[in-house]
């Protein structure tokens, strides 16, 4: 019953059990239940508070992935295949993916603000979580939970052929009726997230006259690429040495919450603070790569660097 | 092991869960922390039917699961709908009956 009563051979004997998805008559050994349980009770404990504490939102997605791995298999130890798999499929596979993609439509960048609009907000919320906790706890404590049944009498004749047995006979309107419920879902999804066009769809030529008019005929830039850093968040340098920010895409400078254009040193030349604004053209900067990257930028940012 | 341990791992995540739906403010985090409570109470149905010898428990848990599902659908196009228009996921910016 205790975690220091865990050892490797009895793992795997519960892995192979797992795995080999027949159940025997009483289960797995009731030490190897009872590691089990622990084991995962943990992971999922520690999975739920890190989602709750966790600052961004993928974090908390990812910990909601690993609690829901864990109650899967917490289902397995019960006598609950179907639905063990039908987790993994449904909830890690579909849901989270759905989280996930709604995540890097909208808000992968906005870190949640700490600051508490409702004072006091988050004392009550705890206070109140825990008097939940202790009042479930209490009510538990009361009911009479018996012991459980031996596994025979739910997967007797197959966990799968049971639960269809009954989902098919007893529960067959309820499962009509949660088809229903999925078409409306569905059908509601694709109404809510769809956009009306209000106005009609500009032609070409509306489009070239606006970007004409825009003042920047051209694509924008691209991110420089250097010897020192490899990457696309460096932003490119225009011919007089200056950083192009129009040159990094936004959707990654934001991501950094530190200064967007770290201090590019040219080759041979010490990372030092710059002292003159971004309209100096003292620099004798000839960047290696970026100059063609920098070129078409200069129509592009009359605000910083025009002289 | 009883059964009982089970509920209680329910009702500890269900917890965890009902804090984290009033603490955040992001509603798609206050949305996965709802699926946390809904698979909270799976695990105490299994738990129930593990204990009652049937399986009408795992069924039950099965509908949580539809349902569930069809919840998170709806839910994410509305948060989009939102996001859309008041370009914020934030639950305290969505204030437009306040007034």
């Amino acid at each position: 019953m205790s975690l220091s009563s865990l050892h490797l051979p009895q793992a795997a004997a519960a892995a192979g059990h797992l795995l080999a998805a027949a159940p025997s008559p009483e289960g797995p050994a009731p030490t190897t239940h009872a590691v089990i349980f622990w084991l995962f009770t943990v992971i999922a404990v520690a999975g739920a508070l890190g989602m709750v504490l966790a600052r961004r939102a993928v974090h908390c997605a990812m910990m909601l992935a690993t609690v829901m791995f864990s109650l899967a298999v917490l289902y397995l130890m019960q006598g609950a295949p179907f639905l063990a798999f039908a987790q993994v499929i449904v909830y890690t596979g579909a849901v989270l993916m759905l989280f996930l993609f709604v995540l890097m439509l909208i808000s992968v960048s906005s870190a949640e603000s700490l600051a508490e609009t409702l004072k006091g907000q988050r004392v009550a919320a705890l206070v109140a979580g825990l008097g939940m906790v202790i009042l479930l706890a209490l009510a538990i404590g009361h009911a009479a939970i018996g012991q459980a049944k031996p596994m025979t009498s739910i997967g007797g004749t197959g966990n799968v052929t049971g639960l269809a047995a009954l989902i098919f006979t007893r529960y067959v309107f309820p499962f009509e009726v949660t088809s229903a419920l999925l078409i409306t879902a569905a059908l509601g999804a694709m109404v809510l997230a769809h956009r009306e066009r209000t106005r009609p769809k500009p032609t070409q030529r509306e489009l070239s006259r606006r970007r004409i008019a825009s003042g920047h005929p051209t694509p924008l830039p691209p991110p420089g690429v250097y010897a020192l850093h490899d990457a696309v968040d460096m932003p490119a340098l225009l011919p007089d040495g200056t950083p192009c920010e129009l040159s990094v895409s936004p959707a990654i400078a934001r991501r950094e919450p530190g200064p967007a254009t770290p201090a590019i040193a040219a080759p041979g030349e010490t990372p030092a603070p710059r002292e003159d604004g971004p309209g100096g053209d003292a620099r004798p900067l000839v960047p290696a790569a970026g100059q063609e990257s920098a070129e078409p930028a200069a129509p592009a940012t009359q605000g910083g660097t025009q002289q | 092991m009883s059964p009982e341990y089970y509920v209680i791992l329910s009702v500890l995540l269900f917890g965890i869960g009902g804090v984290g739906v009033l603490v955040r403010r992001n509603a798609i985090i206050v949305f996965m922390c709802i699926e946390l409570m809904l698979n909270a109470a799976n695990l105490a149905f299994v738990a129930f039917a593990r204990m009652h010898g049937n399986l009408d428990g795992q069924v039950i848990a099965f509908f949580v699961m539809v349902v569930a599902a069809a919840e998170v659908v709806v839910g994410l196009a509305i948060l989009m709908a939102i996001f859309r228009t008041r370009r914020s996921t934030s639950v305290d910016d969505a204030n437009l009956l306040k007034n």
